[in-house]
């Protein structure tokens, strides 16, 4: 092979790597789904506190649904109990998780006010973890949601350091960063995120932002809407309704 | 079962709320020892810079030395980033397909463009005439290694030297800015995290800076005091007050800087501020408080003013140096590891912390960093016997 050649040949196949490294936003959706078009929607979630009463189903559903470690900790999704007593101190935790200072109980007379909040990636429009990947691991689909291509990703971790929410993980064994994807699967096919489904109370409300109709869509008509952090202009599409300005 | 014990173990002593993800550490003592790595590299190339671009003639016994010690430290800086990643076997993805939004997609141009435009043809212009001499001066392996490392060249002329010796103030412009980028895109990676109050600062990238020339020149002037007794040469008195000198304007400048990113910090308070007081006043009282500030950059800053002003002997003198240089080190590495590890003992809730368990054994653990950190001295220790940095009669003083 003359010199020449094998320079060429060198560089096709740098480049075919590149290219063969990952896919494109877009073609993971029809790999998925072939009928399904992601030019059409824009997902968000609404999410009622005052609905919310801390069964923790959609923490099980979603660890079963999407093969979360089943350790006490990890979560793509979780609920944080919140108690602001009358002398105003607050007290945090999440359920399920076993807590060394907050007692289970308190006083009633005590007792503020007291309530849940369902977390989960907050899907933003503007998303720091999208930006610092430093291989394009991350990466927002046409149809609004973050995915992680497992695949791609190095762990290096920057995108767990950039996410304000602690919404993202190291994935234990695959040891790539991991996170809620709206149950992406599921979406493509019609279904909604497991942890909508399952929700008893239905405080979760997940919709189309692109469809007035939407259940998304009234639910931010009806209600007041909050998102978390908002100074950090990461334009959350994970909307809160009856948020206490205590939750951060 | 083991996960859950350790969890259980941790969150014991977890203090407050924090985010269930967050009981974990991401970044570890690895991706401490690198900005303390790379701090090394552009501190010691700084250094070398003031000999070629600025004409300090007193530096000069320190050129090489400095040349070859940001060389052995540089060779090492991925090491500890590759060991850190979840997936190492797909770093070279970062080449292939960087995202050109990331600060740290730029990491592997950034290095190579140092490693490759910078030291390497530095110390390659710089050594070239003695490398064809010395390799006609010996035999066997060595010979051939030299001639390799002087690419087979031949040509000792007077212009060519003359060629070299302007090449290498060239480099070494185009170094300074380089050596100021490496290190500063290093802070910036930090600096830029705007979902961290204590990292995020535009400060960030200037502190690393000023930090990584301070351990620089410390690291330099400990190596000096080292190896040239070792290589039965001796101390050149002026030249080690002259770094000392240095040493001690860049402890003044990193101190200020340090402590207006600090005031501006405690001006601007925000919501974060009280859990970064919290931070402050328990988990890292020791390194922050007692070993970088006080011991690590008060006392050899007293220390170096007190030599200064009272004219010692030369024998106090040199103790006193080689023992501020060993507290500035310390310094400088509980610097690098109150910004990695103290950015993450908070939870993003701002309503708790949490804690970092080293490991001993394991691949981020205790012992690699270690290793991380001795290996440097070990590729130094060739380079030095491959490419002297001081000639036969410097050595022995005529």
């Amino acid at each position: 092979m003359e010199r020449r050649d094998f320079l060429k040949n060198l560089c096709w196949v740098i480049s075919a790597g590149g290219i063969m490294g990952g896919l494109t936003a877009d073609a993971w959706a029809t790999i998925l789904n072939k009928d399904y078009d992601t030019t059409k929607h824009y997902y968000g979630m609404g999410i009622d506190i005052d609905k919310c009463i801390g069964c923790g189903r959609c923490m099980q559903a979603c660890k079963t649904e999407n093969d979360v470690p089943a350790a006490p900790f990890y979560f793509r999704t979780w609920v944080e109990r919140y108690v602001i007593k009358t002398d105003n101190t607050v007290y945090v935790n999440t359920i399920n998780m076993e807590s060394v200072e907050m007692p289970d109980v308190f006083p009633e007379k005590e007792v503020l006010r007291s309530f849940f909040v369902p977390k989960l990636c907050n899907q933003c429009d503007h998303p720091p973890c999208v930006q610092v990947c430093p291989v394009g691991a991350t990466f927002k689909t046409d149809d609004g949601v973050i995915l992680v291509d497992s695949k791609r990703c190095i762990g290096c971790r920057y995108c767990i350091q950039a996410c304000p929410y602690g919404a993202r993980y190291l994935h234990p064994e695959t040891r790539v960063a991991d996170k809620c994807t709206f149950c992406y699967h599921r979406l493509v096919k019609g279904l909604l995120p497991v942890c909508v489904e399952v929700c008893p109370k239905q405080a979760r409300v997940f919709g189309d932002l692109k469809s007035i109709a939407s259940p998304l869509g009234r639910f931010s008509r009806m209600n007041k809407i909050h998102v978390l952090k908002p100074s950090l202009n990461t334009d959350p599409k994970v909307y809160y309704a009856n948020l206490d300005g205590e939750v951060n | 079962m083991e996960a859950v014990q350790r969890f259980t173990e941790l969150s014991r002593q977890v203090m407050g709320f924090i985010y269930p993800n967050e009981i974990d550490i991401q970044w570890s003592i690895l991706i401490v020892v690198y900005p303390y790595i790379t701090g090394l590299v552009a501190g010691a190339f700084i250094l070398a810079s003031l000999v070629k671009v600025f004409n300090v003639k007193e530096l000069q016994p320190t050129y090489r030395l400095a040349m070859l010690t940001a060389l052995a430290f540089m060779l090492i800086a991925p090491l500890p980033l590759q060991l850190h990643l979840g997936r190492p076997e797909r770093s070279y993805e970062m080449f292939m397909t960087p995202n050109l939004t990331s600060a740290m997609a730029m990491f592997g141009f950034v290095y190579l463009w140092y490693l490759m435009l910078v030291l390497l043809l530095e110390i390659y212009f710089e050594y070239r005439r003695d490398m064809i001499v010395w390799s006609s001066e010996t035999t066997g392996l060595r010979k051939w290694l030299l001639k390799l490392l002087s690419l087979f060249s031949t040509d000792i002329s007077e212009k060519a030297v003359a060629f070299d010796k302007k090449t290498v103030k060239v480099i070494t412009i185009i170094g300074i800015p380089s050596a100021f980028l490496l290190h500063g895109y290093v802070g910036f990676i930090f600096g830029s995290i705007k979902a961290n109050p204590w990292w995020s600062s535009v400060m960030m990238p200037v502190v690393f800076l000023f930090s990584a020339i301070v351990s620089g020149i410390a690291m330099v002037m400990l190596l000096y005091m080292i190896v040239k007794p070792l290589l039965g040469g001796k101390i050149d008195m002026k030249c080690l007050d002259k770094v000392a000198s240095f040493l001690f304007y860049a402890v003044i400048v990193d101190f200020s800087i340090e402590v207006l990113d600090f005031i501006h910090r405690l001006y601007e308070s925000e919501e974060s501020i009280k859990i970064l007081s919290q931070l402050v006043s328990t988990k890292l009282f020791m390194s922050l408080v007692v070993l970088q500030i006080l011991l690590g950059m008060l006392l050899p800053l007293f220390v170096l003013a007190v030599i200064k002003i009272l004219k010692l002997q030369e024998e106090v003198r040199k103790l006193l140096y080689f023992v501020c240089g060993l507290l500035i080190q310390l310094g400088i590495f509980s610097t690098r590891w109150n910004v990695v590890i103290g950015g993450q003992l908070f939870s993003k809730s701002f309503r708790g912390l949490t804690t970092y368990k080293m490991e001993m054994m394991g691949i981020e653990g205790f012992l690699v960093a270690l290793v991380l950190l001795i290996i440097p001295f070990v590729i130094l220790s060739i380079l030095l016997k491959l490419l002297p940095p001081w000639k036969k009669e410097e050595l022995t003083g005529n």
